[in-house]
């Protein structure tokens, strides 16, 4: 069990989301960025669509009541156990009593922490993401709070295993990490103006010239109003050839769609399910880490790909972490 | 059938049915929606319709899985699919739509704007409780919040201008007007919708397997009740 000294910004738990239900106008919440929150859980034995922690920009203080395996993957929030700098993106054994809290955001602003065994909380509509607006799943349906505490579910074999060979190499200190390192394809690359691969939107071609090539020319930078919900963009307002009324239809991750106001804005992971403002591209899925680590005032462009090559590329993301689940079930069998 | 595919997004494809809300679109969104449930297909994630549309969102990985040899992608595979069953429906009425009962209590507290829209609609409030609860009411998609219906079908006599202040927070169960359309909050929000009564019936059920009291396709009836109706609904509802 971790007990909650200090909430942070949001945090909140999230597994993959909430899928299957949207045709009742439920959300799917789940991870912000689903590439760390995966590989946070692999890294410590889970499936990969346990329930972890959210972190969001400014961390929170958490206190071990009994021992535990952690991975922490994502954006680097500098996180300290007693005082000492924890490595993420691996695994790491905690003691109990220990303390975690974190500081500066150096790289990224979403942190996952993953334990052995998931956190225990309800499912709600077969998921345990926190759908917050609706007050549902996760925790009590919000995010933490002082004083809670987050329970441990049942760690796996292979997660008791990796504890095993770290447990002993703590010794004195109040933690040990193992010394994997994880493919540097799957760590976030930060650039000042962060390039973003998109398709173009099933309403691109009703978008004005000026528009469609500002659209790729310019870049945008993410408005503090910006949540989980979705990215608002500030850039060169971006207008359709001739407006009409749009049927409201289905959305998806990823997707940017853009009001009469002509800022266009990004839906995220707590995005409604239809939208009736026209879409002028679509993320690529392999993309979206990288978006759902960017903060407001940072800067992206867009880079146009086929809808092939998107596809193409998350097959071969797919690939890739397919490679890693087998790496770890090789080394603790 | 009439239809177009496009893609939406690398996992996902958008199903066309038409370009207006209206009967025989609805139709057609639903015959679609209720034969490609029953296919069971295990890359599709989930369906969601709207209005004239019909979204499948899949894992492309699992397509793959199957079709491993083919020369295809998973777009082209999942619309291969599509396109085969599309051809063989035909939309059909068969099916009566159920008819959902919604108790109201309008006006008073629950019902701050029923003066607003009965002025300016040159009508009393009284009539514009009669026209509302006389309406023809079906639901066309549930969307923006969970469980909230889309409704076709209220008379125009009432139709009223969105507030020009939304408010901040607006109760769940609030019945209000945005426009020719009536809708009913099924969870607390925030809304510029002209509110004229409240039903003591739980929308969102996120307990029950099927969360939403509406589907798309349903008939709805407002009956209107008192508030001692209301307490007395929403004591046994506990």
């Amino acid at each position: 069990m971790i007990k909650v000294l200090k909430p942070g910004l949001l945090t909140s738990i999230q597994d993959l989301g909430r899928r299957g239900y949207q045709k009742y106008g439920v959300i799917t919440s789940g991870a912000m960025d689903p590439l760390a929150h995966r590989i946070a859980n692999l890294l410590v034995g889970n499936k990969d669509n346990s329930a972890a922690l959210e972190i969001t920009l400014s961390g929170p203080v958490l206190e071990f009541q009994e021992e535990g395996l952690i991975s922490l993957c994502g954006g680097d929030l500098s996180p300290v156990i007693d005082g000492e700098s924890v490595e993420m993106w691996r695994p790491v054994y905690v003691k109990p009593g220990s303390e975690l809290r974190f500081g500066q955001a150096k790289q990224g602003c979403r942190l996952y922490l993953a334990v052995a065994g998931g956190f225990d909380v309800p499912e709600v509509m077969e998921s345990k993401s926190t759908y917050l607006r609706a007050g549902i799943g996760g925790f009590h349906g919000r995010a933490v709070k002082e004083a809670d505490e987050l329970v441990f579910g049942e760690a796996s074999e292979r997660s008791q295993k990796i504890m095993e060979e770290l447990r002993q190499e703590a010794e004195d200190s109040s933690f040990a990490s193992m010394d994997w390192y994880i493919a540097s394809e799957f760590l976030l690359v930060s650039q000042e103006v962060q390039p973003v691969r998109v398709m173009p939107g099933r309403q691109f071609d009703l978008f004005n010239q000026e528009s469609k090539a500002a659209f790729f020319q310019e870049d945008f930078q993410i408005d503090s109003k910006s949540d989980r919900m979705g990215y608002r963009l500030e850039g060169p307002a971006l207008h359709v050839e001739k407006s009409e009324d749009m049927l409201s239809e289905p959305v998806s991750f990823g997707t940017v769609q853009v009001p009469s106001n002509g800022k266009p804005i990004i839906l995220l992971a707590d995005r409604q399910t239809t939208g009736g403002y026209p879409k002028i591209a679509q993320i690529a899925t392999v993309d979206l880490p990288v978006i759902a680590q960017m903060k407001p005032g940072e800067k992206m462009k867009f880079v146009e790909i086929s809808h092939r090559e998107a596809e193409m590329l998350l097959l071969e993301r797919e690939y890739r972490i397919h490679q890693l689940i087998q790496g770890i079930r090789l080394k603790f069998q | 059938m009439d239809y177009h595919l496009y893609p939406l997004g690398d996992q996902g494809v958008l199903i066309e049915l038409g370009e207006d809300i209206n009967l025989k679109v609805h139709e057609r969104v639903k015959s679609v929606s209720a034969h490609l449930e029953k296919m069971n297909w295990d890359w599709v994630i989930e369906y969601v319709p709207a209005f004239a549309s019909v979204a499948i969102h899949y894992d492309p990985m699992k397509v793959m899985e199957k079709e491993g040899d083919s020369s295809l992608y998973a777009y082209e595979i999942v619309c291969a699919y599509v396109e085969k069953e599309l051809e063989k429906i035909t939309p059909s009425h068969s099916e009566a739509p159920r008819t959902v009962e919604i108790p109201v209590c309008y006006g008073g507290e629950f019902g701050p704007d029923l003066a607003y829209v009965a002025e300016s609609n040159d009508i009393s409030e009284e009539k514009v409780i009669d026209l509302h609860v006389g309406g023809d009411y079906l639901v066309y998609m549930i969307g923006f919040a969970p469980g909230f219906p889309y409704i076709g079908g209220m008379p125009e006599e009432i139709a009223t201008p969105r507030r020009k202040e939304p408010r901040l927070q607006i109760s769940a169960g609030s019945v209000g007007i945005a426009g020719k359309q009536t809708g009913v909050y099924p969870i607390e929000t925030p809304g510029g919708w002209q509110l004229i009564g409240q039903t003591p019936k739980a929308l969102f059920r996120p307990e029950n397997e099927i969360p939403s009291l509406l589907q798309a396709g349903d008939k709805i009836n407002f009956k209107p009740i008192t508030r001692e109706e209301f307490d007395a609904y929403k004591e046994e509802e506990k």
